[in-house]
């Protein structure tokens, strides 16, 4: 086994590999190409599964040994037991859902806790180029147009916070990101360029 | 390359599904690539409705190479040497299993004396196999088609003896249409003259119009609309005009004829009833639980197999849904899953032809 070293990983990617507990089952939705997984698998001896729509990545991740299924997060959920994970992860992935808050209470039936990261629509250069161009932003993090995104559901950090406070979702700790490298917690819904979340269910 | 044709005879009768047993069973097998001193490399292939043991080496009959010759060899996805690769003739078949054209135990064929056997049948006999080869665990078990539905009832019922199960353009239950194009071509056989209730071995004639309208029937199902309309069109078989009559005016007709009648030269049209029937009786979730009580995840709950699910994007045999619905069957049943639609123009046919992503998916599946 190679472990694969953490700084390989997007930072928000590196932080949850840091904070997932060894030898825990994980769900990984949206797993990408399995990069995730493959640091869980090697480095924490986790048993990983993974979910992800796009048929190329999921040939890679089958390629690593990995066991993902081609699916839809938002209709393929609800085939996992409750409980079936100790961790669940959604990595860039909420603002695509069909139904974010129904997503939240999925992630949070089938694992006891969950990871969710997302880019914050308030960051101070989506709002700069919104209000002083008006025109939806295009940002590095966030590079395609209106037309063609897959972003549907655009959040913020407080929107975020508000939906958990809502769904009766307990933060247990946060992380923001700006540049690919962590920022402190002041300021986050100006200065976060995106954002991850720890929560647990209750 | 060098194969070893090998029979292999039970030490006991095989107890099948229907409650009969069957007594001197004969296997044929071809093995490919060394087995290791701790016999931990071994591959069983299954093989489908009207495939054989001959998956990589050329057909006795036919004269042409392997079924699966793009995916099973030295350096290949199912790379022979690094496995040793098992491919058995099923029970019911005619390559050398015992089936309904074999001798009973009076010394004439079968026939429909042969009893109706189940997937699960097969499976076992492939087990006993094992057993007798001292093979314990398999590192996987592979399978297309039918031999997708072989490899999945052996991890129900044999949860045991397999670390991986690799089932590709497969289903875990045949459908109301599916059953419906096999009856189709059942009826074809039986309604051939030749075919004498099935007792047809002795005389010089056998049922091979039937067989070959089966086939021709059968055929069309492997194949995508996309691709005939592709191969053929519209376009007329060596004339310039069409002749107001019946012959094969068009190439798809002539391609299907030729088909079917190729296909009578190494298939026996008794088998085709018998083994066509035992896949129409497959249903995993039956088999567990009772008509209508049983569940998919319940058949999958005692397994520790690590599982690849494939489909076809063009596959209408057995399409994605089915696929979908053992993967999400075995989510439930919290086995490690990885299932993948592949893209491709071939139809159910995809698993056996150039679908280079599917030859990555093998290759990584059964290296990690």
């Amino acid at each position: 086994m190679v472990e694969a070293p953490a700084e390989t990983l997007r930072p928000d990617l590196a932080v949850i590999a840091a904070h997932v507990p060894p030898g825990v089952r994980v769900l990984d939705v949206g797993c990408g190409d399995g990069a995730l997984m493959a640091v869980l698998r090697d480095s924490k001896q986790v048993d990983a599964r993974g979910i992800e729509i796009d048929p190329m990545l999921v040939e890679r991740c089958v390629a690593r040994g990995l066991s993902v299924v081609q699916g839809d997060a938002d209709r393929d959920l609800t085939f996992y037991p409750d409980g079936a994970f100790d961790v669940a992860i959604l990595s860039q992935t909420l603002q695509t859902a069909a139904r974010p808050d129904h997503m939240m209470r999925e992630l949070l039936r089938v694992g006891r806790r969950a990871f969710v990261s997302f880019p914050n629509f308030a960051y101070w250069r989506m709002r700069w180029a919104l209000v002083s161009k008006g025109r939806m932003p295009v940002t590095r993090h966030l590079p395609v147009s209106w037309y063609e995104t897959e972003n549907i559901h655009h959040v913020t950090v407080k929107d975020f916070e508000q939906l958990a406070s809502d769904l009766g979702v307990t933060i247990e700790n946060r992380w923001f990101f700006t540049d690919e490298r962590e920022v402190s917690a002041g300021g986050a819904n100006w200065r976060a360029e995106y954002a991850l979340f720890e929560v647990s269910a209750g | 390359m060098a194969t070893h044709s090998q029979s292999y005879a039970l030490p006991s009768d095989l107890p099948l599904d229907s409650g009969q047993a069957l007594s001197g069973v004969e296997i044929a097998y071809e093995t490919y690539g060394e087995l290791a001193a701790d016999k931990s490399n071994a591959i069983l292939i299954c093989h489908a409705l009207t495939g054989d043991q001959y998956v990589a080496s050329t057909h006795p009959i036919t004269g042409k190479p392997g079924w699966w010759e793009r995916m099973v060899g030295p350096g290949l996805p199912i790379d022979t040497d690094r496995f040793h690769v098992i491919c058995a003739n099923v029970i019911g078949s005619c390559m050398g299993s015992t089936g309904p054209a074999s001798d009973g135990p009076d010394g004439k064929p079968y026939g429909m004396r042969f009893p109706v056997i189940t997937i699960r049948d097969m499976v076992r006999a492939a087990v006993a196999l094992l057993d007798g080869l001292g093979i314990d665990r398999l590192h996987a078990v592979v399978g297309g088609s039918m031999g997708g539905m072989q490899a999945l009832s052996l991890a129900a019922n044999w949860p045991e003896r397999a670390e991986r199960v690799l089932a590709i353009a497969t289903t875990a239950r045949h459908s109301a249409q599916n059953i419906a194009f096999h009856e189709v071509g059942r009826q074809a056989i039986m309604a051939d003259p030749n075919w004498q209730a099935g007792d047809y071995y002795a005389g010089g004639n056998s049922p091979d119009d039937g067989l070959a309208v089966a086939r021709m029937a059968a055929h069309i199902t492997y194949l995508s609309e996309e691709g005939l309309t592709e191969k053929f069109g519209r376009r007329l078989q060596d004339r310039d005009s069409k002749t107001f009559g019946f012959d094969a005016d068009f190439q798809v007709e002539s391609y299907l004829r030729y088909q079917g009648s190729g296909f009578t030269r190494r298939f026996d049209a008794n088998s085709y009833l018998y083994i066509t029937r035992a896949m129409d009786y497959f249903d995993i979730a039956e088999e567990h639980g009772g008509p209508g009580n049983g569940t998919l995840a319940d058949a999958f709950a005692g397994t520790t197999a690590r599982f690849c699910v494939v489909s076809f994007d063009s596959d209408w045999l057995y399409p994605t849904a089915e696929s979908r619905h053992v993967v999400h069957a075995l989510n439930a049943a919290g086995a490690p899953v990885s299932f993948v639609e592949l893209s491709a123009p071939f139809g159910h046919d995809s698993f056996l032809l150039d679908v280079p992503a599917l030859d990555r998916v093998v290759k990584g599946f059964l290296d990690g």
